[in-house]
């Protein structure tokens, strides 16, 4: 049994209007930051998770990010993993 | 006819809701908890109301979707209870999957409490049987999360279905871009699911029931669901009257 460290970020998808990001966008430009565009707002989880290979961990996760932690009617995610020690032995 | 109003932690609403049906409707209503796990046998329909189940936590209505109690709400309205998610408890009921779409953020980010105006689309349905079509009601809101969204064939499901209850509009009914409150696509305020016995509305109708308080327009929605029940009991008597 491995231990991945996770990160899932998940984002509004591309077609529906990201208001929030366009709104951080707008501040950004009077603040002078004109090179900066397509501001995209989104949510970002951090974890661990245990599994026999990376490619079982990826399914793991992606079945957590379509299940709760992402709404798939409105939203995207990508995740990256990359091993990691586990803490503690409990299995 | 017989309502149970479930109380979620972060409920806000309930005590409204429990107050309109119970002293201004003049039916029977229980509080559920959302740790029940059974429904009282005689009920007609559950209301999931408005506020901040689990403080909004994720999106809002993602974590209430969990709780004990949905499992049985979902059965009961697969044996074809009626069900009405109002505000909040409409944001749950897609989470749930037991309505299409989502609701996302207002498109002016703001929190938005104030009255607004509302077209009937449809008489065809327990929660709008009592109005006509066309009708314009006063009825408030009071959320930030009520930008209704679904993808073009899930609008095309709603529209060729018929499930479209209330959308957005002027006091005159048009259905305008400036009397869209949210951003709501289409101007949707409220749909019912296929089966038309689970609805789903951002405002409150439970706040418009006394003159008093600046509109009773919302008693329609619970005059709707008397009506129903009502002939519904009357067709389950009449076989057993003409048998004698």
């Amino acid at each position: 049994m491995q231990q991945f460290a996770a990160s899932v970020i998940v984002t509004l998808r591309q077609n529906i209007a990201d208001v929030q990001g366009k709104t951080i966008e707008d501040g950004l430009h009077s603040l002078g930051f004109m090179q900066i565009r397509n501001v995209r707002v989104g949510k970002f989880f951090h974890f661990s998770v245990q599994a026999a290979s990376e490619e079982e961990a990826r399914q793991i996760v992606e079945q957590a990010c379509v299940k709760l932690l992402a709404n798939p009617v409105i939203e995207d995610f990508s995740i990256s993993l990359t091993p990691e020690e586990a803490e503690v032995s409990e299995l | 006819m017989k309502y149970g109003v479930v109380i979620f932690p972060g409920s806000n609403c309930d005590r409204d809701t429990l107050y309109a049906i119970e002293h201004v409707m003049g039916e029977a209503v229980v509080p559920l908890w959302h740790k029940d796990r059974t429904l009282p046998s005689d009920l007609d329909c559950v209301i999931l109301p408005g506020g901040f189940s689990y403080g909004d936590y994720l999106r809002p209505g993602a974590i209430a979707r969990f709780s004990p109690i949905m499992q049985e709400i979902k059965r009961f309205a697969d044996r074809g209870g009626y069900v009405l998610g109002i505000c909040n408890g409409f944001q749950i009921l897609t989470e749930a999957q037991l309505l299409p779409g989502a609701l996302l953020q207002n498109a002016s980010l703001r929190f938005i409490c104030r009255s607004v105006f509302l077209r009937v689309e449809t008489v065809d349905s327990p929660f709008t049987a009592a109005a006509t079509a066309g009708q314009v009601l006063r009825i408030p809101i009071a959320h930030a999360d009520g930008r209704y969204y679904i993808d073009p064939d899930g609008l095309k499901a709603l529209e060729d279905g018929d499930q479209i209850l209330f959308r957005y509009a002027t006091p005159d009914g048009e259905v305008t871009e400036a009397a869209n409150p949210n951003g709501s696509l289409g101007n949707i305020a409220g749909i019912v699911n296929r089966r038309r016995n689970v609805c789903g509305m951002m405002p409150h109708p439970e706040r418009a029931v006394e003159v008093l308080l600046g509109s009773e327009d919302g008693k329609v929605v619970f005059e709707s669901l008397r009506f129903f029940v009502q002939q519904q009991e009357y067709r389950q008597w009449e076989p057993l009257a003409s048998q004698n």
